[in-house]
C-alpha cells in the first residue's frame, strides 16, 4: 500500500504548488540542491566511517560483538546485527547511516534486522549532537535530567523499532 | 574529540582482532572496499535524498508548514505553559515542531534555538528550565513524518517498498517522544 506513497506525494506537492499559484518547479529544483548540499556533507564523513565498519565486520569482531550481545538482546527481542547502530546512534548521524547501511546490505533491506535498522534509523535522533548545539547555543552550564530522558527516549525507540517489525513483518 | 575516539577505537579492534584471528589481509582489503562502498551509498540514494528535499521544499513554500504550526498550537501550548503567553516563543516552538515534523532540518535548528533561548530569558537563570529539558528531549527523539533519508537507504539497496516501514517508524517515533517526555516530568522534582 505504502508503494503508492511516493508517486502520490509528488502528485500532491504538484497540484497544491498549481492551486496555490506557487513555482513549483522552481521549488523542486532548489530543495533538491540542498539534497545535493546535504550528501556533499555526509560523504566526507561516510569515507571516514564506512571502512572503519568494513574492516570491524572483515576482522571478525563484530560478528563476536554480535555474538557477545545476542543471548541478551534475543531475549529482548532485538536482532543482534543492530548493536553497533544502536552504540553510534545517539553520538553520530553519518556513523549511525554507515552501520545502517552495513546491515541492511548484509541481512537485506526486506529482513527483519534490515528492517529494524531502517526502523530504528527513522525513529531516533543524534541525541548527544542535538543536546550540545541548543544548549550551546542557549548558553545553557546545567542540563538537568534532560540528558537521562533523551536517553529513555532513544532506548525506547530501539526497543520499538524491533517489536514493531516483528509484528508488522513477522519473525 | 568523541569520534576521533570512537573512529580509532573501531580501527584498532579492527586491526587486533583481524590479526590475532587471522584475517589481517581481509582487514587490508576491507578498508578500500569500504571507501568504495561509501561513494555508491552516496551515489545510489543521493537521488532519493534530493527529490525528497526538493518535495518537502515544495510543501514548505504552500504554506504547508505554517498550517502545520498553527494545527500544533493549542498542543504546544499544553506542553509548554510558562511560554503560552509569549507570542515569539510559541511561534519558534511551533516552527521547530512542523520543520521536525517535515524533515526540513535547515528550517527545524533555527527555530529551535531561538527557541530555547527564550526559554531560558523567560527561566532567567543557566539552569535549563523544565519546558527547555522538553523542548531537547522532544529534538532528540525525531517525530519526522516521512523517514526520506532511511526509505532512500533502502530503496538503494534494493527494497521491495522502500516506505513499507512507515506504520512501524509512527509508532516508535511516538513512543520514544513519550517516554522521554514522561521521563522527564518524572525527574523534573530530583534535578
Amino acid at each position: 500500500m505504502t508503494a503508492l506513497l511516493a508517486p502520490l506525494l509528488l502528485l500532491a506537492a504538484g497540484m497544491l504548488a498549481l492551486g496555490r499559484g506557487v513555482d513549483g518547479f522552481d521549488a523542486l529544483r532548489q530543495g533538491a540542491g540542498e539534497g545535493l548540499r546535504i550528501m556533499a556533507r555526509v560523504l566526507p564523513a561516510l569515507i571516514a566511517l564506512l571502512p572503519a565498519v568494513w574492516m570491524l565486520r572483515a576482522s571478525g569482531a563484530l560478528d563476536a560483538l554480535t555474538a557477545l550481545a545476542a543471548p541478551l538482546l534475543e531475549r529482548l527481542g532485538v536482532p543482534a546485527e543492530t548493536v553497533p547502530l544502536m552504540l553510534l546512534r545517539p553520538f553520530s548521524g553519518s556513523g549511525a547511516l554507515a552501520a545502517a547501511s552495513e546491515v541492511i546490505g548484509h541481512a537485506g533491506p526486506d529482513s527483519l534486522a534490515g528492517r529494524t535498522a531502517a526502523i530504528m534509523m527513522g525513529s531516533t535522533e543524534t541525541t548527544f549532537y542535538v543536546i550540545a548545539v541548543y544548549f550551546g547555543a542557549a548558553g545553557v552550564r546545567k542540563t538537568r535530567h534532560a540528558i537521562p530522558a533523551a536517553l529513555c527516549a532513544d532506548l525506547t525507540g530501539f526497543l520499538m523499532a524491533a517489536w514493531t517489525a516483528r509484528w508488522f513483518f513477522g519473525g | 574529540m568523541a569520534m576521533t575516539v570512537a573512529w580509532t577505537l573501531m580501527i584498532l579492534a579492527a586491526v587486533l582482532y583481524g590479526a590475532a584471528t587471522g584475517h589481517a589481509e581481509a582487514v587490508g582489503a576491507a578498508a578500500a572496499e569500504g571507501a568504495l562502498r561509501a561513494v555508491e551509498l552516496a551515489i545510489s540514494m543521493g537521488g532519493m535524498v534530493c527529490l525528497w528535499t526538493g518535495v518537502m521544499e515544495v510543501l514548505r513554500r504552500c504554506g504547508t508548514m505554517d498550517a502545520l504550526a498553527r494545527a500544533l498550537r493549542p498542543l504546544l501550548g499544553r506542553l509548554f505553559p510558562a511560554a503560552r503567553r509569549d507570542r515569539e516563543t510559541m511561534q519558534a516552538l511551533s516552527a521547530n515542531v512542523s520543520a521536525n515534523l517535515l524533515g526540513l532540518g535547515n528550517a527545524a535548528t533555527p527555530a529551535g534555538i531561538q527557541a530555547a533561548l527564550r526559554l531560558k530569558e523567560l527561566s532567567g537563570t543557566d539552569r535549563a528550565s523544565n519546558e527547555l529539558c522538553r523542548l531537547v528531549v522532544m529534538n532528540t527523539a525525531s517525530v519526522q513524518l516521512l523517514p526520506t533519508t532511511v526509505a532512500a537507504l533502502r530503496s538503494a539497496a534494493g527494497a521491495a517498498d522502500a516506505f513499507d516501514i512507515l506504520p512501524a517508524v509512527w509508532i516508535s517515533s511516538a513512543a520514544s517522544v513519550c517516554v522521554g517526555l514522561l521521563a522527564a516530568r518524572l525527574m523534573e522534582g530530583r534535578t
